[in-house]
């Protein structure tokens, strides 16, 4: 049997302002390793909070998480960043990139961070990543100098540096053309087919989500196919 | 805490907003300067007003007052329980204003820890005499050598050299107000009159000026010897005894002591002069007022400035902590913009509150009170400087940690997901 790196066992989301309602009822899945799935839905049906829950940034809700063999119920803010700062990489539907810093130190800073490399060998670890996402000639430039397209692969760039378990995205080609949206997803499945990269991409396009291994759609807060 | 990683953050955040950094480091830096240079301006002038009354005044004074003796020799006669004596017309006595073993007192006092020094002065009324007519004066007895040390008379004498006092024999230094009346210039002579009837000719060595017309016109100065002279007393006669302490503060303790130990009156400075103290009082207050004021304003600007920064940088705050940083990272980099615009702003301003301090000091200021000075006085003292930075820094700080402490709070998902 594969690894399981990721598991949601019977996830309850209430949201209580202005009214209690129940976002998620008794979510239950797991991913493997080297998985390319993505979770499909209309907008409300939960897909999102869902993600920011397995993500563990959200911890006000009932059931558990388990992330490469960890649980993350009951552990403390502290350790949950940990967790995520070193296993999770995030792809955003807005490529969240500091314009004060070269494309390269974006990509850096979360390792600089992490500190578990010296930084010469972070910095020829972003460039490597840099290279497989086809944009290390952008490296010295600042990100307001990039295209919309370039910048998404940047932000990529960004949420391997550590080597994440898993990385998941909000839409991550939400604000981009078709071109760019097809670079972006060849990336996404190359990472899967040739790193053995697991993803999980929350997405409004269906078109992306066919192509993707495995489908998880959810209709009010329930997964009606995985 | 990967305090290298931070400050390159701080630093890139700084360099990249550089105009926005450079207001609020301006911001800072007029602030600081205008609190140095007021503070040195003002309290240069406060110290000059002090100065005035200071340098002139001894701080304790023994002298023998012409008063009514206390015990009237029928008090002594009859004191029978129940009946009292009504004394009317009272005169007082006669027992001179020598103070009796001045010498002994003067050198007891030099021994004394708690003093200065001591200056022996003989007060002596007489009359300038020109032509027919007599002009009224107070010729005091002065030792130059002394005067000069704890008063600074060289300082008010504005023609002539106070020093011929000393040199020449039956010397004197006319108040410039009596010279112009007599119409003398230096070199010439005068002849002076006591209320003892002594006759004089004494050579006028130099001019005195002390800013105040009347006395100008009534005070002059030569040594104890001439003046005893003109009094027709022996060697030993001292009428005053001024002495200056090295702690002010303790003159009316003191003087009390004094007056005790050696049976004559003493009066304290703060006592002889306390429309002088009430004045400096208020200065001080005034300065510190403003000072302080100052301060404040700027500490609002800085605090205002850095707010807005911060919720500039709002989105590079989250996606920092998405990214991994804690809380305590965020807090570290924004108090680290703060506090680095705070010791460049207020460097800045120390150096040019030196240089604005030091511009006023070359305005001409010119009055006839004070002979010696000549451009407004700056008190360049290290404690405004001192103060100056700590408060730069002080103030960055908590400019910088409020909003650091908001933004820290911040929680990334809200922020993200707001787009």
């Amino acid at each position: 049997m594969e690894k399981k790196v990721l598991e949601a066992k019977n996830i309850v989301k209430y949201f209580h302002d202005p009214i209690s309602i129940q976002v998620l009822k008794n979510v239950q899945f797991s991913l493997n390793q080297g998985e390319f799935a993505s979770i499909i839905g209309k907008s409300g049906c939960g897909k999102s909070t869902l993600l920011y829950i397995l993500s563990t940034m959200d911890t006000d809700f009932e059931g558990e998480v388990w992330i490469d063999g960890v649980s993350t119920t009951g552990k403390k803010e502290a350790e949950l960043a940990k967790i995520r700062h070193e296993k999770i990489g995030f792809v955003f539907q807005f490529h969240y990139l500091l314009n004060e810093f070269t494309v390269l130190k974006n990509v850096m800073l979360p390792g600089e961070k992490l500190g578990n490399y010296s930084k010469q060998e972070i910095e020829h670890r972003a460039m490597e990543k840099l290279r497989i996402l086809g944009i290390e000639k952008e490296a010295l430039k600042k990100p307001n100098q990039l295209s919309g397209g370039q910048k998404q692969r940047v932000a990529i760039a960004r949420s391997l540096i550590n080597d994440p378990i898993i990385i998941m995205g909000d839409e991550p080609t939400g604000n981009l053309d078709k071109k760019n949206s097809d670079i972006v997803f060849n990336i996404f499945k190359e990472l899967a087919e040739s790193y053995q990269q697991t993803l999980l991409i929350v997405t409004h396009d269906n078109e992306f989500a066919q192509n993707t291994h495995r489908i998880i759609e959810m209709v009010d807060g329930e997964i009606v196919r995985s | 805490m990967n305090f290298k990683l931070l400050y390159e953050i701080s630093v890139s955040l700084l360099l990249a907003r550089w105009k926005q950094t450079l207001v609020a480091a301006i911001g800072v830096t007029f602030s600081i300067t205008m609190f140095v240079a007021l503070l040195s301006f003002m309290t240069g002038l406060n110290d000059l007003l002090d100065g005035l009354i200071l340098n002139r005044t001894p701080h304790i004074r023994l002298y023998n007052e012409l008063k009514p003796n206390e015990t009237q020799p029928i008090n002594s006669t009859n004191k029978q329980l129940g009946t009292y004596n009504f004394i009317q017309s009272i005169k007082p006595s006669n027992k001179g204003l020598q103070i009796q073993g001045a010498g002994a007192i003067i050198k007891s006092l030099q021994l004394d820890p708690r003093v200065l020094g001591v200056a022996p002065k003989i007060v002596c009324q007489g009359f300038y005499q020109v032509g027919s007519t007599d002009l009224t004066g107070v010729i005091n007895g002065i030792d130059v050598a002394e005067e000069n040390r704890l008063f600074k008379f060289s300082d008010y004498v504005v023609d002539g050299n106070y020093q011929d006092l000393k040199n020449t024999p039956n010397s004197i230094v006319l108040g410039k107000g009596a010279a112009e009346t007599m119409l003398v210039q230096v070199g010439d002579i005068v002849q002076i009159t006591s209320t003892k009837g002594v006759k004089m000719q004494l050579k006028v060595v130099g001019f005195f000026r002390s800013g105040l017309q009347d006395i100008d016109k009534v005070q002059s100065f030569t040594s104890l010897k001439t003046a005893q002279k003109l009094l027709g007393e022996g060697n030993n006669y001292i009428s005053d005894i001024q002495i200056k302490l090295h702690d002010i503060l303790q003159a009316p303790t003191i003087a009390k002591e004094y007056q005790k130990l050696y049976g004559v009156d003493a009066i304290d400075i703060q006592t002889a002069n306390s429309q002088f103290e009430t004045g400096s009082k208020v200065r001080t207050i005034i300065s510190f007022t403003v000072g302080i004021t100052l301060l404040i304003v700027a500490g609002f600007g800085i605090y205002n400035i850095l707010n807005m920064m911060i919720y500039e940088k709002m989105d590079s705050i989250a996606i920092l902590k998405a990214s991994g940083f804690s809380g305590k990272d965020v807090k570290a980099v924004f108090i680290g913009i703060a506090v680095s615009i705070g010791i460049f702003g207020g460097g800045l301003g120390l150096l040019s509150g030196f240089g604005l301090s030091a511009l006023i000091d070359q305005i001409p200021f010119e009055t006839a009170s004070l002979p010696t000075i000549k451009t407004y006085p700056i008190n360049y003292n290290p404690n405004f400087y001192i103060i100056g930075g700590i408060f730069s820094i002080i103030t960055t700080y908590f400019a910088g940690y409020f909003p650091a402490r908001k933004a820290s709070q911040i929680d990334p998902v809200i922020i993200i997901r707001g787009k």
